[in-house]
């Protein structure tokens, strides 16, 4: 009965006074939530990024930085200036130490990496259509489920690849890109890229392009000059910005394709062996370096590791400020409500139930405080998720 | 029976009470009084004569430094602290002067706080705080914080407390204070006839002489020490 009575006297006074009351328990609430978040958040990225590590073997890219190259192939930062030719694939192949699946990272689509690969690519990660079909020609994209489920694109729908330089009228102009499937969701960087060709990513490049064709009768007019198997034509020559049936036919390549850029190169050895003599074979390599994504992540995470023992050390330090706070809110609340007590006592309410109430009201904001924690920790857990579906490179 | 017995014998009984206050100045003495179960007994005195303090006395609110206070066989000055809490909770009622309401609590868990903190809200307890309540005209308030209330509403409220569990005792100090004429003279019949008839000492204190004919015994603090 006791209990009962302490009960209602603690529940009225923190529903009488709900808004004092969830104002101190939010605050609790909030410095108990921030370590759990950065635990949960950091695990749950690490999980992640570890997962994709151990998938891929090794990736060749561009000498420079390994994490760049990581960062880069795994999770779809946009490339730097540095690329290697896409006869590097061939010369790997040609080996027969490993399967080469090359990426082309430099473009974007509003926002969302384009990812300019094979075929091999979606075999390799294992990703299923949920709508559509795969890629057939130059110009289609397949979309990442959560990208295609935010823009509100299907199969049959358009993307456009962005401009890198608004006032470059040399530059990369924006391609149309026809979207012909939609991918399921992985929960990993893949759902938000935009896949294409790696032709289509030469073709938003300019090294490719389709124009009218100069040959025709009808198109006299627009020749400017024919000299030395050249024709030159004028301004009013047509190009396109779009890979349509019709004007399929009129796309082409200027140069060596052998030369044409791409960025990394995933590495799929044939056993431990291949992979053994592929690192070796590139280690002393100039232009061309090797990595092991296992490897890099355990560098990085050791660097993650620090910091997040710095940020939850400091989280607790300030979680043990605001329990201090709020244990002299409730000393102060107290003291303020003597006379309260005094009356309950003059009553005859007996010492242990008066404080019994005041432990069962410090309970309730205590409650609510650790129910709105464990709130930030399932936000934490949903955020975590598109973090990592986002990608770490953007 | 048990109604006979209390209403022959003297229920409260105070031998050689004598307490000095915490300031120095003065002491509260009270030589030999008795009242029987029934009697009602109207307390008056000057402001400051140490009227409160006996009925705290009394309900063992504060310790006297010698002398006996005994009620129904019990002797208050020797139950522990926590024994004469209990004592309070279940078979006194108490109205203070300043209505001991709690503002975050409604008019209804006002009524009934002294069974919930003690052995449970019985359906009794709930009709009859209700009846009570009704004759004391604040029912309609009866889920409102008490902290709505006006000061003549509150004072109603108190009485109303006071009486719920049908304590033995009751120490009523200057309950109607904050009433008009009319409701004055109701809530005075309502706590006497109450304690009547249930064979209760009602000791009530007030400065109001036209509820002074109502009580069976009007005692001059001063009285009491000689």
């Amino acid at each position: 009965m006791k209990l009962i009575g302490a009960f209602m006297l603690a529940w009225r006074y923190v529903a009488r006074h709900r808004v004092q009351s969830l104002l101190l328990a939010g605050a609790l609430g909030i410095v108990m939530a921030l370590p759990l978040m950065v635990r949960v958040v950091v695990t749950a990225v690490q999980e992640q990024m570890r997962a994709r590590a151990i998938s891929t073997p090794l990736v060749a890219g561009p000498a420079g930085s390994a994490t760049d190259l990581f960062l880069t192939a795994l999770h779809f930062r946009r490339a730097g200036e540095a690329v290697l030719p896409v006869k590097v694939c061939e010369t790997i192949r040609d080996t027969g130490l490993a399967a080469a699946i090359p990426l082309n990272l430099r473009f974007q689509a509003q926002g969302a990496p384009i990812v300019g690969t094979e075929l091999d690519y979606f075999d390799f990660r294992g990703l299923k259509l949920a709508e559509g079909k795969m890629l057939t020609r130059l110009g289609d994209c397949v979309l990442g489920a959560n990208l295609a489920k935010a823009r509100g694109l299907h199969a049959g729908g358009a993307i456009f690849s962005s401009p890198e330089q608004v006032f470059d009228l040399a530059g990369v102009y924006p391609l149309k890109m026809r979207v012909v499937g939609v991918l399921q969701p992985t929960g990993s960087p893949d759902d938000e890229a935009v896949f294409v060709d790696l032709k289509t990513t030469w073709l938003i490049q300019g090294i490719a392009h389709g124009h009218d064709d100069l040959a025709k009768p009808e198109q006299a007019g627009t020749v400017l000059a024919k000299e030395a198997g050249n024709v030159v034509g004028s301004a009013a020559v047509r190009m396109f910005a779009e890979v349509t049936e019709k004007n399929e036919e009129s796309f082409h390549f200027h140069g060596d394709e052998d030369s044409f850029p791409i960025h990394a190169v995933i590495l799929l050895p044939v056993d431990a062996k291949s992979e053994a003599l592929l690192v070796g074979r590139y280690q002393k390599a100039k232009d061309l370096q090797v990595i092991r994504p296992v490897d890099v992540l355990e560098m990085l995470l050791s660097a993650l590791f620090r910091v997040e023992k710095v940020v939850v050390a400091a989280l607790a330090v300030v979680a043990a400020a605001a329990v201090l706070v709020a244990v002299l809110v409730f000393g102060l609340s107290f003291r303020l409500r003597q006379r309260e007590f005094r009356t309950l006592a003059e009553i005859g309410v007996s010492k242990g139930t008066l404080l019994l109430a005041k432990v069962i009201e410090v309970s309730l904001v205590g409650g609510i405080s650790i129910a709105l924690a464990l709130a930030g920790r399932q936000f934490a857990v949903a955020m975590a998720a598109s973090l990592i579906s986002r990608g770490l490179g953007n | 029976m048990a109604m006979m017995e209390r209403l022959s014998r003297p229920m409260l009984d105070i031998r050689d009470l004598s307490f000095r206050y915490p300031s120095g100045e003065g002491c509260l003495v009270v030589r030999n009084w008795q009242v029987k179960g029934g009697e009602a007994v109207a307390l008056v005195g000057p402001s400051g004569a140490g009227k409160t303090t006996l009925l705290k006395l009394i309900a063992g609110i504060v310790e006297a430094h010698q002398g006996d206070i005994g009620f129904d066989g019990a002797k208050v000055r020797e139950l522990s602290a926590e024994a004469r809490r209990a004592w309070r909770l279940r078979r006194l009622g108490v109205v203070f002067q300043d209505f001991a309401l709690l503002d975050y609590l409604t008019v209804a868990e006002n009524l009934m706080l002294p069974q919930a903190l003690a052995d449970g809200v019985k359906d009794g307890h709930v009709e009859r705080a209700r009846s009570l309540a009704e004759r004391l005209e604040v029912a309609r308030y009866w889920d409102r914080p008490s902290a709505a209330l006006s000061q003549g509403e509150r004072q109603r409220v108190a009485i109303a407390r006071a009486l719920v569990h049908e304590p033995a005792l009751v120490l009523a100090d200057e309950p109607t204070a904050s009433l008009d004429a009319n409701r004055k003279q109701t809530a005075a019949k309502l706590m006497l006839d109450d304690a009547r008839s249930r064979g209760a000492v009602l000791i009530m204190v007030t400065h109001d002489p036209e509820l002074l004919p109502l009580f069976d015994r009007v005692v001059q603090l001063e009285e009491l020490a000689a």
